[in-house]
């Protein structure tokens, strides 16, 4: 394994948790749109506190998915091949979330409640199968020595990754509790925070469920022992200080905390993974490697120094533009519309 | 059915309607640009109200150009897998760039474009539309760097089974990568102001039926001009580097280029234009055809003599380099020589109607006589040409892509092994009927909303109140 590879691993796992950290909230408030309003007032106001950045945030995704067909080309045709289906469920979810915000501004009546509800079924839609699809890779897919899957309903679907799911989707949901919290005045503020401080019980249970069956279910624990141990821990105090945030009115903080939560989780994953990207459920020798599955020095060598050049101004405008809408949102009435969307 | 056929099926599907979206996009999106800036340097109101009013219109685009574009990510590793083994190591850098380059950007300062028209100086929101279209236009470079290295492989050895890239800079100085960048770039900007104008014809039409203000005319007859302008420019220019880009292909890859011209025996020097006619691939003779002598030997070589090659010879001359079997499958070298032929000539057309509809339009909308608006039916030819250029865009893409039949990556990889070993075909019959549906459902949605913006008196889009007091993102002391 040479550093090239490693870093390139470890910056894959660096995009999808700023993917989940970032573009996660913007699942949660699409999700809050058919759980915790109203009418259409509250509805505008929640889409407003991520309609200026959730493209941006899904480009995460985006470009986690190009970086890892750019460095690990066999890692990325053995999981989007093998993951076929649930790839076009989460890709329909993708698709119909991104038009509705664009068709749901632009229609009225029938039309713009339908695709509000659109807007959160598919918010919690995407969460819970990429949930699905990271935890059962972790368990191990049947993969065979030309790293072509062949798995089954239920290597798909089981107990562990259905758990994962509903984690994942939980977790994003409370995420962007707390992002409505810390983006809108007046009721909403406070609803959000009534809201999330009752589910992070819920959520504790799924998380002890979960360790139980990550202990049972996949080889983290004897294979990094340490690693996993802590980063388990990690994902633990998170939600548990997001919480006690919570109780003490402290917006950011309880903001931060989830979505270093769901930080914590990718980290578990690739420390658990290395030096494997995939666990062959087959025959340990079938495992893809990171050492077999990349792509040559030079190409990484190029795509390092182009991520050199071109994070800083990325991190530069993202943050401006953050700057420039920084402000909390307030509901909309007849005589001050919101702008955009 | 197998699953190549429906690998290919999907691929066709998918990015024929992926590009639907983006040269709307990128055309309009420079349009906007364009128009702001004027605003900002003249400030004659006009301007900005045809920015908001046109703004409406490139969102919805974009949005559909997006999601889209997801797909496209993803189907390479979904339908594709042993291409994407095999072009990895290639296409990975590309893409790498065109996420942390263009997309980053695009979505960052649409984002910003869209949400405050009122709240930043006019020049801040100039250059956010700006940002956004560069993001747009250096997009189309990265993705077609990789589409080049398929047409036309360059900077690399295979070794591992795999295509391994040696030289980065060679890839980007691909000559096929130029032609291409430049016909695709200038045909998508030239699409950006035919939409402006074409649809502009609709309202015109409209406004012969009700009485519209002064104000709104004034709109209508700006963006008419404004947009046959940029369709004009741009048409000559699409039409040129097309012209440079066929010369290309007689050397680069003569397969691709006899078969849009449907030679299927060498020439005689000149050699003549085929206007019509149909290919009869059985006789190997084109027949019914309508030719120019003399033409295509200019067209090819600038002169009037040199012959071409025709593709029986080319087919031998490709068996005997390949050979019969390549990767246990037999191949045969004859891409789909009257879906190629008819392709390109509706192209060509396409270019040359978008040219003259132009300079008549801009001829008839001339300060002392505004011909154009008198007739009814010179506005709907005007309104009915919106729609050319995605026709031009679709069989441009045609002729590049079945052209390189049987090969998927030039010379190096073909077709056949492309495809992911282990998709059955009822996943890939699930996913082709699941974005059939999908597409139809946003076209609907899609040209529903599009009529809808268009309803829209562009005079009179209410600026929306902000929350001034409460909103401005410069006051002080957020959070
Ligand atoms: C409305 C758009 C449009 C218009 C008016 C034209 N083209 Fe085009 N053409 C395209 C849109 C396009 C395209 C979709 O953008 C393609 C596909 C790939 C590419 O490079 O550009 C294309 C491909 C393409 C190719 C194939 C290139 C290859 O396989 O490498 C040739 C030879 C031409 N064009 C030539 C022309 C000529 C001589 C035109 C003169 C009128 C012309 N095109 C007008
Ligand atoms: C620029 C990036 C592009 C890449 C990397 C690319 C790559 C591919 C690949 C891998 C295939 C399948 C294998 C094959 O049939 O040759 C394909 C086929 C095809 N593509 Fe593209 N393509 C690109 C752009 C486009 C665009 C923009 C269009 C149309 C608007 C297009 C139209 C087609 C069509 C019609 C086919 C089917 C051809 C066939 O089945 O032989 N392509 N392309
Ligand atoms: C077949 C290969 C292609 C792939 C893999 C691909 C990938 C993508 C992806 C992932 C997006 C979403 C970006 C976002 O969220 O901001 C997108 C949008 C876009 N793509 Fe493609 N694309 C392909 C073909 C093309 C081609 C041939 C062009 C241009 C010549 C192009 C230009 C764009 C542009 C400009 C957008 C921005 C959205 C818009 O303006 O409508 N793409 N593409």
């Amino acid at each position: 394994m040479s550093f090239f590879q490693i870093l390139w691993f470890l910056l894959i796992g660096v995009l999808f948790a700023g993917f989940f950290f970032l573009d996660g909230f913007d699942y949660g408030v699409g999700m809050a749109v058919n759980t915790l309003t109203s009418d259409d007032a509250e509805q505008s106001q929640i889409i407003q506190t991520i309609g200026p950045v959730w493209d941006a945030n899904e480009v995460w995704l985006i470009t986690a998915g190009g970086a890892m067909f750019a460095s690990f080309p066999f890692w990325y045709a053995t999981l989007f091949s093998g993951y076929y289906l649930i790839l076009l469920a989460i890709l329909c979810g993708l698709i119909l979330r991104g038009v509705s915000f664009e068709f749901r501004a632009k229609s009225d009546g029938k039309l713009r409640k339908a695709w509000t509800k659109l807007l959160g079924i598919a918010s919690a839609w995407v969460p819970f199968f990429l949930g699905v699809m990271f935890i059962s890779m972790i368990k191990g897919m049947p993969i065979d020595a030309n790293g072509n899957m062949h798995a089954h309903f239920f290597d798909y679907f089981n107990w562990f990754s259905i758990v994962g799911g509903i984690a994942l989707m939980l977790l994003t949901y409370l995420h962007g509790l707390n992002y409505i919290a810390l983006k809108t005045v007046g009721q909403m503020r406070e609803t959000a925070k009534n809201f999330a401080k009752a589910l992070y019980y819920v959520l504790y249970v799924g998380l002890i469920v979960f360790a139980l069956l990550l202990i049972f279910q996949t080889d983290f624990f004897s294979v990094h022992p340490f690693g996993t141990g802590i980063t388990v821990a990690l994902i633990v105090v998170f939600a548990i200080l997001a919480h006690v945030a919570l109780f003490k009115d402290n917006e950011v903080m309880a903001f931060i905390s989830s979505g270093l939560t769901m930080v914590s989780l990718v980290a578990m994953i690739f420390v658990g993974l290395f030096p494997r990207v995939m666990i062959s459920s087959i025959k340990p020798s079938y495992d893809l490697l990171i050492n077999s599955a990349s792509s040559t020095p030079y190409t990484l060598t190029v795509m390092t120094i182009a991520t050199v050049c071109l994070l800083p101004f990325i991190l530069a405008y993202t943050i401006w533009a953050y700057w420039i809408f920084r402000k909390r949102i307030a509901m909309p009435t007849v005589d001050k519309p919101l702008e955009g969307y | 059915m197998d699953i190549v056929s429906l690998a290919r099926f999907q691929f066709a599907m998918t990015t024929v309607y992926h590009f639907f979206f983006v040269p709307f996009s990128i055309g309009t999106a420079f349009a906007i640009a364009v128009m702001e800036s004027i605003y900002v340097h003249t400030k004659n109101d006009v301007y900005k109200k045809m920015a908001r009013f046109w703004g409406n219109i490139f969102l919805l685009s974009f949005a559909v150009g997006v999601v889209t574009g997801l797909i496209q990510e993803f189907q390479f590793g979904m339908n594709w897998s042993d291409y994407s083994r095999f072009m990895g190591d290639i296409f990975g850098a590309p893409l790498a760039f065109e996420a942390l380059l263009s997309f980053f950007m695009e979505s960052t300062f649409i984002g910003l474009w869209t949400f405050t028209w009122n709240k930043v100086k006019p020049g801040l929101h100039a250059f956010f539309i700006w940002m956004t279209s560069i993001g747009s236009l250096t997009s189309a470079l990265w993705i077609l760097t990789a589409n080049s290295f398929m047409q036309n492989p360059v900077g690399y050895t295979i070794k591992n089974g795999r295509a391994e890239m040696t030289n980065f800079f060679a890839l980007l100085k691909n000559p096929q990568l130029w032609f291409e960048y430049g016909h695709v770039v200038f045909a998508a900007l030239m699409m950006g102001g035919v939409i402006v104008a074409g649809l502009t014809g609709f309202q015109m039409l409209k406004a012969k039926k009700q009485a519209v203000s002064d104000e709104t005319k004034k709109v209508y007859k700006t963006s008419m001009r404004f947009g046959m302008c940029i369709a004009l420019i741009f048409s000559v220019l699409t039409i040129a580097v097309g012209h440079a880009q066929m010369q290309y292909l007689i050397k680069e890859q003569p397969m691709k280029f006899a078969a849009t011209e449907a030679v299927y025996k060498t020439t005689k020097s000149p050699a003549g234009l085929a206007l019509f006619g149909v290919a009869d691939q059985k006789t190997h003779q084109l027949k019914g055809s309508v030719e120019i002598p003399g033409m295509l030997s200019f067209m090819s070589y600038n002169k009037f003599s040199g012959s071409i090659k025709g593709m029986d010879q080319i087919n031998k001359d490709l068996t005997k380099k390949y050979g019969k079997y390549i990767a246990g499958h037999r191949v045969n070298y004859y891409p789909p020589v009257n879906t190629m032929f008819w392709s390109f000539r509706i192209m060509v057309g396409i270019g040359m109607w978008v040219a003259l509809v132009s300079i008549v339009t801009l001829f008839l909308t001339r300060k002392q006589k505004e011909t154009l608006y008198n007739h009814k039916w010179m506005l709907w030819v005007v309104a009915l040409t919106t729609f050319v250029p995605f026709i031009g865009n679709s069989v441009g893409w045609f002729v590049t892509e079945f052209g390189r039949y049987p090969w998927t990556v030039y010379g190096l990889f073909t077709i056949q092994q492309s495809v992911s070993p282990t998709v059955s075909v009822a996943s890939l019959l699930t996913s082709n009927i699941v974005y059939f549906i999908l597409f139809t459902t946003l076209a609907i949605v899609m040209v529903y909303l599009v009529v809808k913006e268009l309803r829209k008196d562009p005079a009179n889009l209410d600026d929306p109140q902000l929350l001034e007091k409460v909103l401005d993102p410069f006051d002080k002391g957020a959070f």
